[in-house]
């Protein structure tokens, strides 16, 4: 946090992507409070992704919110202030993993097929179905991956896409 | 047990002696518990006084307020209530009744989702599934309501779980893995502090309700006296410092003294002590305080940086923390601050127009303080009888001033009167109130009468929505739209305030308060202010007074929304 803050004086008001890690309570309406904590201050949720960890009574929800570093201050300060918050971690200034999953269904022909398949094999993308006119990729990677993925599937035609929000897990 | 006895079990085992509600179809089997028990139960009027009442009682005595209602319209009545004392960090427990949970999510009849409407409004909140659950949980609300930063607990109590048995017994002590509140400030922090303070010449302390609710003014008072340093409170803080005292600015912010805004407008160190720079008090951000540095402790981390930068963050209770700075600091070098104010004290001291024999709210104000002399509780409601009353009332003892400062609710202050006088029978409650105000919780004249909780109502009555319509005078060219409370039906459509004649007013506040067995005054003159004071003490009943008082007053100083202390508006100047 003093970090944060120091960044705040020197820096200004630049407005960054945080990962933050938030261990929870696995109870009903834990997911409500923290997004209403975000909708009721203003906040932005870039993505969020929440599953049981080891222990069945801990959830981790992976959050990517944008803000300055006043708003991340107080969005960690806010989230620890919750009675079912346990931990909040903000990957920001620490080496850390990140992985996103996407399933992406592209419209192929029988000529565009073979460049689809090459272009998803160079990801190391796996095919998970296929029809006459289109193709399931299943892709994990970075975001910068999942989105230089995207950007050459684009002129294909992409038919839908389905995308889980990042997780990241601290490399100590 | 069945889980209605649980709930009456616990609040035995908290020590709750009093409990404001009002009862409906899904919370029978709690009042049922409650019908022989030995816990005091007053029943309100309407299910916001109740949380009203549970919050009076919290503020006055500092113990946790317990109020209950049933499910649906119940439970939603009590919301402002809550966020009320969300907002000025008050300990109430707030039970409500809920459908049984197989109808949950049914639209079934009286069903209101009152534990998602009140999230953002609670400290915590829950719904109770499984009867088992119930003995913890009311002990984690008790704990999580008065510790740390207090506020308000609020647990849905299912029709079925109140009916259904269990033998889990009630816990000596509850564990929560993520609620640690830091009582003890780091003692790095600390030592800066007093670094900061031994090398301030123009220190200024501010108060706010962190401290009464810390039962921190002694240390305060010890704090202030051995270092010099004065000390401006915010309407929360009042009662934190004793207003007589030499070193006392009284109020800040927008209708604070222009001494205690001259004083953070000039000073070099700015003590934050349980408060958190609301934008009432810092007007325009970039212009407060420019000169100072900032030591700010507080409970809330989420608190520091919040509005300003702080220089010196010390997260903490607030008592725990001036005990050990006491331990440290030493006197500052403050005498030729302490002079510059003195001088702006004489200069610029609160005054209002005495020469035309007018009678003016602020002059029924020093007349109670003179009266009573400042031993009373005095509860106010909000709008310009408010900020009279803060600037006026003189306040020496914590918990004597209890007003809905965050939310800034209408129809607070006479039940929240109620619960204080059921907290202190034998004390002197006063509700400073206004016309508008007053009417907005003015059936509890009921609750007062057949409960004997004889508090005495000043109702500062002058025919306005004063503060709105102050507003309207300086920054909306006069024009009084729906502000006239004496407006009827047969009045022009565009009206300045200065018709001739104006249609009488409604309601009689003396008739009123005889219909419900009350006892009424009314109030014209300045010469009859003191008598009927002093006869309304001496009334062993609830007593209501209509001051009629000079209609277009306006509460000076003003620090205009957003605006500096250059552009304070600082009314009659002494001549």
């Amino acid at each position: 946090m003093r970090n944060a803050y120091r960044l705040l004086l020197i820096g200004g008001n630049s407005t960054m992507k945080h990962t933050i890690s938030v261990l929870v309570e696995n109870k009903f309406g834990v997911l409500a409070r923290i997004a209403g904590l975000f909708s009721g201050r203003g906040y932005n949720i870039d993505s969020l992704s929440v599953a049981e960890t080891t222990d069945p009574t801990v959830s981790r929800m992976t959050i990517v919110v944008r803000g300055d570093e006043s708003i991340i201050e107080q969005i960690t300060k806010q989230l620890n202030k919750l009675v079912d918050v346990i931990k909040v971690q903000d990957y920001a200034g620490m080496p850390f993993l990140e992985r996103e999953l996407i399933l992406v269904k592209v419209h192929t022909s029988a000529q565009t097929r073979p460049e689809i398949m090459q272009i998803a094999d160079i990801f190391r993308g796996k095919i998970i179905d296929v029809d006459h006119s289109s193709l399931t990729i299943e892709l994990t990677g970075t975001s910068d991956k999942i989105e230089a993925l995207l950007d050459l599937l684009k002129p294909f035609g992409i038919r839908e896409l389905v995308r889980t929000g990042k997780i990241a897990i601290a490399r100590k | 047990m069945k889980g209605c006895e649980i709930v009456i079990d616990a609040l035995l085992k908290e020590k709750v002696e009093v409990i404001f509600g009002y009862p409906g179809g899904a919370i029978m089997d709690v009042f049922d518990a409650l019908y022989e028990s030995p816990i005091q139960f007053f029943l309100t009027r309407h299910e916001q006084a109740a949380a009203h009442a549970a919050d009076g009682y919290a503020r006055a005595t500092g113990k946790v307020g317990v109020c209950i209602a049933t499910s649906g319209p119940g439970a939603t009545n009590l919301v402002t209530g809550i966020a009320t004392a969300y907002m000025d960090s008050v300990p109430i427990v707030a039970l409500t009744g809920q459908v049984p949970t197989p109808m949950i999510g049914n639209d079934a009849f009286q069903e209101a989702d009152i534990v998602g409407i009140t999230r953002p409004i609670t400290k915590h909140n829950y719904l109770v599934n499984n009867v088992d659950d119930l003995p913890r949980i009311l002990k984690e609300a008790f704990l999580i309501a008065s510790t740390g930063r207090p506020g308000p607990v609020l647990i849905d109590l299912p029709k079925d779980v109140q009916k259904a048995e269990s033998g889990v017994a009630y816990p000596t002590k509850v564990e929560l893995r993520g609620y640690k509140p830091t009582y003890e400030g780091h003692p790095q922090q600390i030592k800066k502090a007093a670094q900061e303070i031994a090398k301030s010449k123009k220190p200024v302390i501010y108060a706010g309700g962190g401290v009464i609710g810390s039962e921190a003014a002694g240390e305060l008072k010890e704090f202030a006296t051995k270092t010099g340093i004065p000390v401006t409170t915010t309407l929360l803080g009042l009662g934190a410092f004793p207003e007589t005292h030499e070193l006392s600015l009284g109020m800040l912010g927008m209708h604070g003294t222009v001494y205690a805004n001259y004083a953070i407008a000039e000073s070099d160190l700015l003590i934050g002590i349980g408060a958190r720079f609301d934008d009432r008090i810092t007007g325009k951000l970039s212009a407060f305080a420019p000169n100072a540095r900032i030591i700010h402790i507080d409970i809330d981390p989420s608190s520091l940086h919040k509005n300003v930068k702080v220089d010196v963050p010390i997260v903490g209770d607030v008592r725990c923390v001036l005990k050990e700075l006491n331990k440290i600091v030493k006197r500052c070098d403050t005498g030729a601050w302490l002079k510059t104010i003195a001088v702006w004290k004489k200069k610029h001291p609160l005054v209002y127009e005495r020469k035309d024999g007018k009678l003016r709210p602020q002059f029924v104000i020093e007349a109670l303080r003179e009266i009573t002399g400042g031993d009373a509780i005095v509860v106010t409601d909000v709008g310009q009888h408010q900020m009279w009353a803060a600037q006026y009332c003189k306040v020496v003892k914590p918990r004597s001033f209890l007003s809905s400062g965050g939310l800034g609710t209408m129809g607070y202050g006479f039940p929240a009167a109620l619960g204080a006088q059921a907290g202190f029978p034998k004390k002197l409650v006063v509700v400073i109130s206004g016309d508008g105000s007053f009417q907005m919780n003015i059936q509890e004249l009921t609750t007062a009468v057949n409960c004997n909780l004889p508090v005495k109502v000043l109702i500062l009555n002058n025919r306005y929505l004063g503060m709105v319509r102050q507003w309207q005078e300086l920054f909306y060219k006069g024009r009084y739209a729906a502000t006239c409370l004496a407006r009827n039906i047969s009045c022009p459509k565009i009206c300045d305030g200065k018709a001739k004649k104006c249609p009488p007013y409604v309601p009689d506040f003396v008739r009123v308060a005889e219909a419900y067995g009350a006892v009424g005054f009314r109030v014209m003159k300045e010469k009859d202010v003191r008598p009927t004071l002093k006869a309304a003490i001496k009334t062993p009943k609830p007593v209501v007074m209509d001051f009629v008082v000079e209609q277009e007053e306006n509460v000076f100083p003003m620090v205009p929304a957003g605006a500096t202390v250059q552009e304070m508006i600082k009314g009659v100047e002494l001549v």
